[in-house]
């Protein structure tokens, strides 16, 4: 079996290597993947050396389709410069299709900052994020029970080019693993499980391997987020965060004792999680936390410079499966987040992503609810987001507000990163609202007068 | 208002128009006064729906805005009294969710995108400020602006009505109360003016009454007694006809428009009075009109031949009457009027009315929390109403009568009592501030006017009204204008105003008091004002604001906050399935399906005996039994309250009787004496095995002992009787985090693999369960 996918990787790799154009060879390779929340973070350390005759401007990074599936973010960096004087330089990566890639295989494409002359070597820093990633093994728990997952990957790196030297190491939150794959050599200290060195092996090599471990780190998921970010020009951004809460780990099976939860702690639901914690803007004030039954008084909000946390419990402990919805609201004040562009334009630079720490979204929403009158909307972001725009009718509005709505799946908090909305807007607008309820006092007044005055009886008295 | 004096007397028009945008403002800060008085529940606790009925209210009002009134109309509610279900709009007084929903869509229909809990919450402090305008509406008609603004002023914040009506409240009480005063503000003014057209509003507004609360029926009694009385003290007149007769014929016609109502308005026998009444109104007036038309002596042969034939027709009406009633059990009468009229009906005979508190006799201490000093001053109002006695004002009187009589009977009719003690003792503060500082005018000579600004000055809310009133009032002609204020009909001014006005004049001669005194009485009355303002803030802060779904506790490191009710009613809405069937206490039914959203067993809305009887045997009886009936209505969660942890008193330990007595009441096998030790109900180690086997002892003390290691019960202050069981029938699911509610699920029914021999051993086991089961009507 192994031997057949060797041929025909070997076959494939040819034919893309001379569709491609480039001959790339990666001469050392390094990844790490920390398995130690339920978001998995891989960090691949490439030596890439340029074997061919012309010079090569990109590379591709191959995943496998659930990979593909589940993964959440790519990002890519260049290192230049030795030990102390390293630096850092962003690569751009975008996802590409390749006509033939070989069972579904899935890439993307990483531009050097500058092609690759034949015979230069460059060192590439790559991290990506998986989610849902890890399965729950057994699928079911019991309210003692410890939580363990699989997490399946390969030994080797699956590439289209071909690596010379390679290892893989997996770092798990504690040092309980059940079993693990063992391809040789292969082996376990402690919290971390050490797959390599391996040598030359060929393009889209692949030995599946599974990793069968503890971790009871909070799975928290939030299923669906809608964040609504309203500028209001009077001086304030109000945000309202509606929350769609799970417990993405093994299913709570059978009874919830509160007895056992309360008096033994360690052992009891250690897979469970009560508390969570929120990051939000400096000066950020009127906070709330609610959900459609009332306010929950379990929170704390500490205020900072740099930023405000919010620790939060939800309204009972979550086991696996559970849900939870809940809304946080809070307002900023305005001059912090919106500015005037130097062509007149406005725009808002606010955080995307989701304010929960350590936490999935399925589905993130965010709709900025532009004030009445503002035109041409446009949202700039780092990455791909489903845009939309709708119309909103709030306080008294009568050709309603534009909203832009940027819709994202599989977020993780690496996406916590600053876009913007720009829009035009004359300040004129800001004055509608005053001036309507006005004249609508004014009107009642003089109605009242006119009432007053009229002397509807035929009949003088 | 301003036009209709003649230009000879421009000053005084002034210092109407005046003494009118006073009390246009005063009205105004009472509105605001009795808005804000009761938002101290969203101060202190949060803008949320109280209680239990709010939360049913609530649900409808939702149900309204989403899917229109038609749907509201024909809603079959399938969420509750499973498997019966209920038709909420043929139940429901629709008057509350109307009102809100039609505020809520207005306020939508204007981009104000107010969500439905909020208008829910806020209906009631808006609608205690409009009671608050048509209770100094209908204080003005009985004795004048002056004691109306006094009776507005003291309605704003009197704590029997704060108690049904903060914010959140969310309760027909909310707007019916309103629709009470207002009813009999048109009726009055009909009564003064005898305009048709009042006599219209009064019927719609009686129709708006009839929509919003049961209590309608106090309405359509006191109006034929008032009726009836003017009659047999010889006040009848045309203005008596008008203001009765449409409201007999419209109002029951509108009344029977409301589903809830239907034929029940001609029906059942708490309508009977106005019908009766409304025959003798026409005779009364046929007579009057023959008496007109013919000489003397032909009118004695009339006389004659009406009574004769009067009489006649009475007696066949009365028969009639009585065959119909004495054909149903009850005599026609619901239960809950018939424990009005017989207080100790319902303990005798529903135990279902008597287990609620509210429907209780109240005790001496509630009458001085509740009306507060309106209870001193109540005498004096009366005997102001009798000087001198007008159709109004023995209205009144009558309205005070017997609202202290069924406030007597059931604490909850205290609402009713409230608005009375207000009118009176409006009219009575009003009456002796007039004195008061009519005769330290008198004394003060020219001079006083200063004086009196003073006065003014000094003295605290209620009293610059009452001032400014009286100094109006020694105008003498004033108070009729000010009556008949709307845009200058002078034609309004009603015949019975001039005798008392004039008296008035007199009055004042006679009763001067010595200067002293009616300063000292003057800053005694303010002293009572002050206080009365002091207990009623106290009230609407302290007693009266707590929500009931949240629980707070003031301890040394600080304020400590029990929400364990909307954590496991979030825990069921989220956690369970959405067709899942809860069973509790009744008490809880509303929460749980406004709340979490599952189809309950029982609710608030106790309208099936039989079926609350089910559940009470349930809770009642051994875990196995419990089992085959909560499995024989699909049960699958079953939800108790228990306060043992914490120190909750009201949990269903403690409401247990009542389940045993509900219970029952239907299914003879439950027998209370089982449950208790010599008479004693107790949870202890003395108390009876009954007790300590039926369910609701098991599901409330399961794996208690283990947070303490003795099972100390903090409500009933003992330990517990059973300590170490287990459950074989249910499984914990949830409790909260302070214990006081607790989850069960029922367990799936055994597979039926087990050997013939081991299933024999288990029958031989459990043979005390199968014989309490074989008795059990459900299996």
């Amino acid at each position: 079996m192994a031997a057949r996918i060797w041929i025909f990787s070997v076959a494939v790799a040819l034919f893309l290597s001379f569709s491609s154009g480039h001959d790339l060879q990666i001469v050392n390779a390094e990844r790490r993947i920390d398995l130690s929340s339920h978001i998995v973070k891989a960090f691949l350390t490439l030596k890439v050396e340029n074997i061919g005759k012309d010079p090569a401007a990109d590379m591709l990074l191959a995943f496998t389709p659930t990979q593909i599936k589940h993964l959440s973010m790519v990002q890519a960096m260049a290192i230049t410069g030795k030990k102390k004087k390293k630096t850092y330089l962003p690569l751009d990566v975008k996802p590409t299709e390749q006509p033939d890639a070989p069972n579904d295989t899935g890439y993307f494409l990483v531009s050097f900052a500058t092609p690759l002359t034949p015979g230069e070597t460059v060192t590439l820093e790559v991290l990506y994020i998986l989610t849902h990633s890890l399965e729950p093994f057994p699928s079911e728990i019991a309210q003692s029970e410890s939580q363990l997952v699989y997490y399946r990957d390969s030994a080797v790196i699956l590439s289209p080019y071909h690596i010379k030297q390679q290892t893989t190491f997996f770092k798990t939150p504690s040092a309980r693993v059940e079993s693990f794959t063992s391809v040789d050599p292969a082996n376990r200290a402690g919290k971390e499980i050490k797959y390599g060195p391996y040598e030359d092996r060929a393009p889209y090599s692949y030995a599946p391997v599974i990793v069968h471990f503890e971790n009871n780190s909070p799975f928290a998921v939030v299923e669906e987020l809608v964040r609504e970010i309203e500028i209001s020009h009077w001086g304030s951004l109000q945000i309202t965060e509606n929350y769609r809460l799970t417990h993405g780990g093994a299913r709570h099976k059978g009874v919830f004792s509160r007895v056992d939860y309360q008096s033994r702690r360690s052992i009891s639901g250690s897979s469970s999680f009560n508390a969570l914690l929120a990051v939000l803007p400096p000066k950020v004030n009127s906070v709330y936390y609610r959900d459609n039954i009332g306010n929950i008084s379990t929170s704390h909000l500490r205020t900072g410079f740099k930023k405000s946390e919010l620790e939060f419990e939800p309204r009972y402990p979550l086991f696996g499966g559970w849900r939870a919805t809940f809304i946080i609201g809070y307002r900023v004040p305005l001059e912090d987040y919106l500015f005037e562009a130097p062509d007149g334009r406005r725009y808002l630079n606010f955080t995307f992503g989701c304010p929960l720490v350590e936490t999935i979204v399925n589905k993130l929403t965010i709709k900025v609810v532009l004030p009445e009158g503002s035109k041409d909307p446009s949202a700039v972001l780092p990455f791909t987001v489903n845009q939309d725009l709708q119309v909103k009718y709030s306080y008294l509005d009568i050709v309603g507000r534009t909203v832009v709505v940027l819709q994202k799946d599989n977020v993780v908090p690496t996406h916590n990163v600053p876009f913007q909305v720009y829009y035009t807007f004359k300040p004129i607008y800001m004055l509608a609202e005053p001036f309507m309820l006005v004249s609508a006092f004014f009107f009642v007044f003089v109605a009242s007068l006119a009432y007053v005055h009229i002397d509807l009886n035929i009949v003088k008295k | 208002m301003a036009m209709s004096p003649p230009p000879g007397t421009s000053s005084s028009a002034m210092r109407n128009a005046f003494g009118t945008v006073l009390s246009a403002l005063i009205l105004l800060l009472i509105g605001v006064l009795a808005f804000s008085i009761r938002l101290f529940s969203v101060i202190k606790y949060e803008s949320v729906i109280h209680e239990f009925d709010p939360y049913f209210n609530y649900r409808v009002t939702q149900f309204l805005s989403k899917n229109g009134i038609y749907e509201f109309w024909n809603w079959f509610d399938d969420r509750t009294w499973y498997p019966l279900g209920r038709v909420i709009g043929g139940t429901v007084y629709p008057g509350l969710t109307l009102t809100a929903g039609t505020i809520w869509w207005a306020l939508n229909a204007i981009n104000i995108p107010l969500s439905v809990e909020t208008v829910c919450v806020f209906t009631a402090p808006v609608f205690s400020a409009f009671a608050s305008w048509a209770t100094y509406l209908l204080t003005k008609e009985v004795k004048g602006s002056g004691a109306g603004l006094a009776a507005a002023a003291l309605l704003a914040m009197v704590p029997s009505y704060i108690s049904r009506s903060v914010a959140g409240s969310y309760d027909n009480e909310a707007v019916a109360i309103f629709a009470l005063i207002f009813t009999f503000y048109l009726y009055i003014k009909t009564l003064n003016t005898g305009s048709l057209f009042y006599a219209t509003l009064n019927a719609i507004a009686y129709f708006y009454m009839v929509c919003s609360w049961g209590g309608y029926t106090f309405i359509i009694n006191l109006i034929p007694m008032h009726v009836l009385l003017c009659i047999v003290t010889g006040r009848y007149s045309p203005r008596l006809y008008i203001a009765y007769a449409p409201l007999v014929v419209l109002g029951t016609l509108l009344a029977a428009l409301v589903p809830v109502v239907g034929f029940n308005a001609v029906l059942t026998s708490e309508h009977f009075a106005s019908f009766l009444v409304f025959i003798i109104i026409h005779v009364v007036a046929l007579v009057y009109y023959i008496k007109g038309i013919l000489s003397p002596k032909m009118f004695k042969v009339a006389v004659t031949l009406v009574v004769s034939i009067g009489l006649v027709v009475c007696l066949i009406v009365v028969a009639v009457l009585v065959a119909l009633v004495a054909s149903s059990p009850t005599g026609g009468w619901s239960g809950r009027s018939l424990s009005l009229l017989d207080p100790t009906y319902a303990s005798k005979y529903i135990p279902i009315i008597a287990s609620v508190s509210e429907h209780q006799p109240p005790t001496w201490p509630s009458y001085f929390m509740d009306i507060n000093v309106l209870a001193f001053l109540v005498p004096a109002g009366i005997i102001a109403c009798f000087s001198p006695l007008s159709d109004a004002s023995s209205f009144v009187v009558l309205y005070i009568v017997m609202s202290v009589y069924f406030s007597g009977v059931m604490v909850r009719l205290m609402l009713v009592l409230a608005p009375a003690a207000c009118i009176m003792s409006g009219i009575a503060l009003s009456q002796a501030f007039d004195v008061f500082t009519a005769s330290i005018k008198y004394q003060l000579g020219r001079s006083a006017n200063s004086k009196d600004d003073a006065e003014d000055n000094t003295s605290t809310n209620n009293a610059p009204k009452d001032d400014s009133s009286s100094g109006k009032t020694d105008k003498g002609e004033e108070v009729a204008k000010e009556r008949s204020s709307k845009k200058g009909k002078k034609k309004e001014r009603e015949p019975a105003d001039k005798p008392s006005v004039k008296s008035k004049i007199a009055k004042k001669r006679v009763l001067v008091l010595p200067l002293e005194a009616s300063i000292v009485a003057l800053l005694l009355l303010i002293m009572l004002g002050a206080f009365y303002v002091i207990h009623c803030v106290w009230a609407a802060a302290e007693a009266y604001s707590a929500p009931s779904i949240v629980l707070t506790s003031q301890s040394r490191d600080g304020l400590h906050v029990f929400d364990d009710f909307r954590e496991s009613y979030a825990w069921l809405s989220h956690n369970t399935d959405v067709d899942d069937k809860v069973a509790s206490w009744w008490d809880y039914g509303y929460q749980t399906t406004a709340m979490a959203n599952r189809t309950v067993i029982v609710d608030n809305n106790t309208w099936n005996n039989t079926h609350i009887a089910t559940v009470g045997t349930a809770m009642s009886s051994p875990e196995k039994a419990a089992w085959e009936i909560f499995n024989s209505l699909d049960v699958k969660y079953v939800l108790v309250v228990f306060g043992g942890l914490i120190g909750y008193p009201s949990d269903d330990i403690n409401k247990f009787l009542w389940m045993v007595r509900i219970g029952g009441g239907v299914f003879p096998h439950i027998k209370e004496a089982d449950y208790l030790r010599d008479g004693n109900y107790r949870i202890d180690s003395e108390a009876t095995p009954t007790m300590l086997n039926c369910l609701m002892y098991k599901l409330s003390y399961y794996r208690f002992v283990e947070t303490d290691g003795k099972g100390y019960d903090r409500v009933r202050r003992t330990e517990i009787g059973k300590k170490n069981f287990k459950l074989t029938h249910f499984e914990e699911v949830f409790t909260s985090h302070h214990w006081m509610v607790r989850i069960y699920k029922l367990k799936p029914q055994k597979n039926r693999i087990r050997g013939r021999a081991k299933k024999l051993k288990l029958k031989t086991s459990s043979g005390l369960d199968s014989k309490a089961a074989k008795k059990n009507p459900w299996i």
